[in-house]
C-alpha cells in the first residue's frame, strides 16, 4: 500500500474527477489516493465517480476553502 | 458459449443517451459511458457558480446517469483536440457556435478509439432522427458514422429502424426487433419511456449540450476572438465567459465584472493571472481586466467598476487596482454615470 496526493485546487469540475481517475489508472488495489480540491461539486463528483467504479472514500474534510477526499483503491 | 459483447456509450447526461444506455443493457450487453469535457459543457456546477444556485445542480448529470444505471463512466479531457473542432469546424455552425455536426463526428471517432484500446465491440448514441437541425438529420447521420470511421459499428437504437442495419445488428449481437424507430423533436416517446423504466429526475438541459448554442454565449466568444485578431482560446477564456457582465468599452480591453458573491469568489482565482480592480470605500465587486489597458483605460475602468459597487451614488469611490507582481494602487473616482456607459459597451 503506498500513500498517493493529487493537487486538483482551483480546477473547476470535471476536471478534479478526471484527474482522480486518471491518476487511479496508474495505480495498485490497496494504495490510497489523497485528492485536495477547492471546487465544492467535487466532494459530489468524486465520490459518485468512486461508487460506480467500486473505489472507496476513507475519509472527507471539508476545511474553509479546501476539500480533501481519501480514497482506498479497489480494482477488483 | 460466446462471451457478452460489450458497447461503449456516449453519455452526455440527459436522457436520449440514457435511455440508449438502458435498451443494450436489457439486451445483456455490457455497457460502459464515456463522457467528453470541452470545457464548454453544460452542467450543473458551472451554474452553481452563482450563490443562488449553489445549492442546486450539485451533481454531474452523467455521472449521476451511470450510477442509476450501473454502469462505469469514463470521463475523458478533450479541451485541447476540441479547440479545434470549435475553430474550424468542417461542416460549419448552427444557430450559433456551435459546430454540431463536426462535434459528433470528433466525439463518435473518440469513442472508437476508445473501443479499439479497451478492445469493445461497438459504440452506441442517443442520437434520435430529426431532433437536431444538424446533427441528428436523416442524411447528416451516416455522415458521423463515416467520417468518425466507426462506420457499421455506430449503432443508434432508440432510431434503428430508421436506419441501415448495422454490424452489431447484423451478427446478431443485439437484436433488432426490440430497437426503436423514434423520429423528430417530440419528447414523448422518451418521457414514457423513463416513466416505464423509473427513471426520473433525469436531467433537462434547455437548448443543447453546452454552451456554444447559447447566444449570449456566442457573441462572448465571437468578441474575444475579434478583440484578439485571431480565432484562439485558452481554457480560462472561455471559462470566464461563463462568468460575470462583461464589457468592452475600447477595442484593446474588456473588464469582467462580477455580479454577486459567488462569482466574485469565482473571479478571485484569477487574481494572479489577470490585473483586477476592487471599490475598496463601498462594497462592490471584483472586476477582472482582459487585454492590456493604459493608465486612462484604468481610470474608465475604475470609473465603470465603481458604478457597480454601493457607492454608484456617491461623489467619490476608492478603488484599488493591482497589476501583476506590482504594488497595488488605488484611485478615487466619480462613477460613471449610467447614460455614459452606451449599450454597445455590454458584449
Ligand atoms: S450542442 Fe455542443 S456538445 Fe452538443 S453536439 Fe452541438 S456542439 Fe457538440
Amino acid at each position: 500500500m503506498t500513500h498517493f496526493t493529487l493537487d486538483a485546487r482551483r480546477l473547476l469540475c470535471p476536471l478534479p474527477v478526471i484527474r482522480t481517475q486518471n491518476k487511479i489508472k496508474t495505480l495498485q488495489t490497496g494504495d490510497v489516493l489523497e485528492v485536495i480540491c477547492t471546487d465544492p461539486g467535487a466532494n459530489h463528483d468524486i465520490p459518485a465517480w468512486c461508487r460506480i467504479h467500486g473505489h472507496k472514500i476513507i475519509d472527507t474534510v471539508v476545511e474553509e476553502d479546501e476539500i480533501r477526499i481519501t480514497i482506498s483503491v479497489d480494482k477488483r | 458459449m460466446t462471451s457478452k459483447r460489450k458497447a461503449v456509450a456516449l453519455i452526455s447526461g440527459g436522457l436520449d443517451s440514457m435511455l440508449a444506455a438502458k435498451l443494450m443493457l436489457d439486451q445483456g450487453i455490457h455497457v460502459e459511458g464515456i463522457n467528453f469535457y470541452t470545457g464548454f459543457c453544460v452542467e450543473g456546477h458551472t451554474h452553481a457558480i452563482r450563490r443562488k444556485d449553489r445549492d442546486k445542480a450539485k451533481r454531474n448529470n452523467a455521472l449521476w446517469v451511470a450510477e442509476k444505471l450501473g454502469i462505469k463512466l469514463h470521463i475523458i479531457d478533450v479541451i485541447e483536440e476540441y479547440k479545434d473542432i470549435v475553430i474550424n469546424p468542417k461542416h460549419g455552425y448552427g444557430a450559433n457556435l456551435n459546430p454540431c455536426l463536426d462535434c459528433k463526428g470528433f466525439m463518435v471517432k473518440k469513442a472508437y478509439q476508445w473501443l479499439q484500446e479497451n478492445n469493445f465491440d461497438f459504440i452506441i448514441t442517443g442520437e434520435v432522427v430529426g431532433q437536431r437541425p444538424m446533427s441528428q438529420r436523416r442524411n447528416t447521420m451516416p455522415v458521423v458514422a463515416r467520417e468518425s470511421g466507426a462506420n457499421a459499428l455506430l449503432l443508434r437504437p432508440l432510431c434503428a429502424h430508421l436506419l441501415p442495419m448495422t454490424h452489431p445488428e447484423e451478427q446478431g449481437w443485439v437484436e433488432r426487433d426490440k430497437l426503436l424507430n423514434l423520429s423528430g423533436r417530440s419528447r414523448k416517446p422518451q418521457i414514457a419511456m423513463a416513466k416505464q423504466y423509473n427513471l426520473d429526475d433525469y436531467a433537462q438541459p434547455a437548448g443543447g449540450c453546452c454552451f456554444l448554442t447559447n447566444e449570449h454565449y456566442a457573441s462572448k466568444l465571437k468578441d474575444l476572438w475579434a478583440s484578439r485578431g485571431e480565432r484562439n482560446y485558452e481554457l480560462d477564456d472561455i471559462m470566464l465567459l461563463k462568468v460575470g457582465r462583461h464589457l468592452r468599452p475600447r477595442p484593446h480591453f474588456k473588464l469582467i465584472i462580477g455580479r454577486e458573491e459567488g462569482e466574485n469568489r469565482y473571479l478571485e482565482g484569477y487574481r494572479r493571472q489577470y490585473t483586477h480592480l476592487k471599490p475598496i470605500s463601498h462594497i462592490g465587486p471584483l472586476a477582472l481586466i482582459d487585454g492590456t489597458p493604459d493608465d486612462d483605460d484604468l481610470l474608465l475602468a475604475a470609473r465603470l467598476v465603481a458604478r457597480y459597487s454601493q457607492g454608484r451614488d456617491a461623489d467619490q469611490v476608492r478603488v484599488e487596482i493591482s497589476e501583476g507582481s506590482h504594488q497595488p494602487h488605488t484611485l478615487d473616482v466619480k462613477p460613471l454615470a449610467d447614460q455614459d456607459i452606451p449599450q454597445e459597451w455590454h458584449v
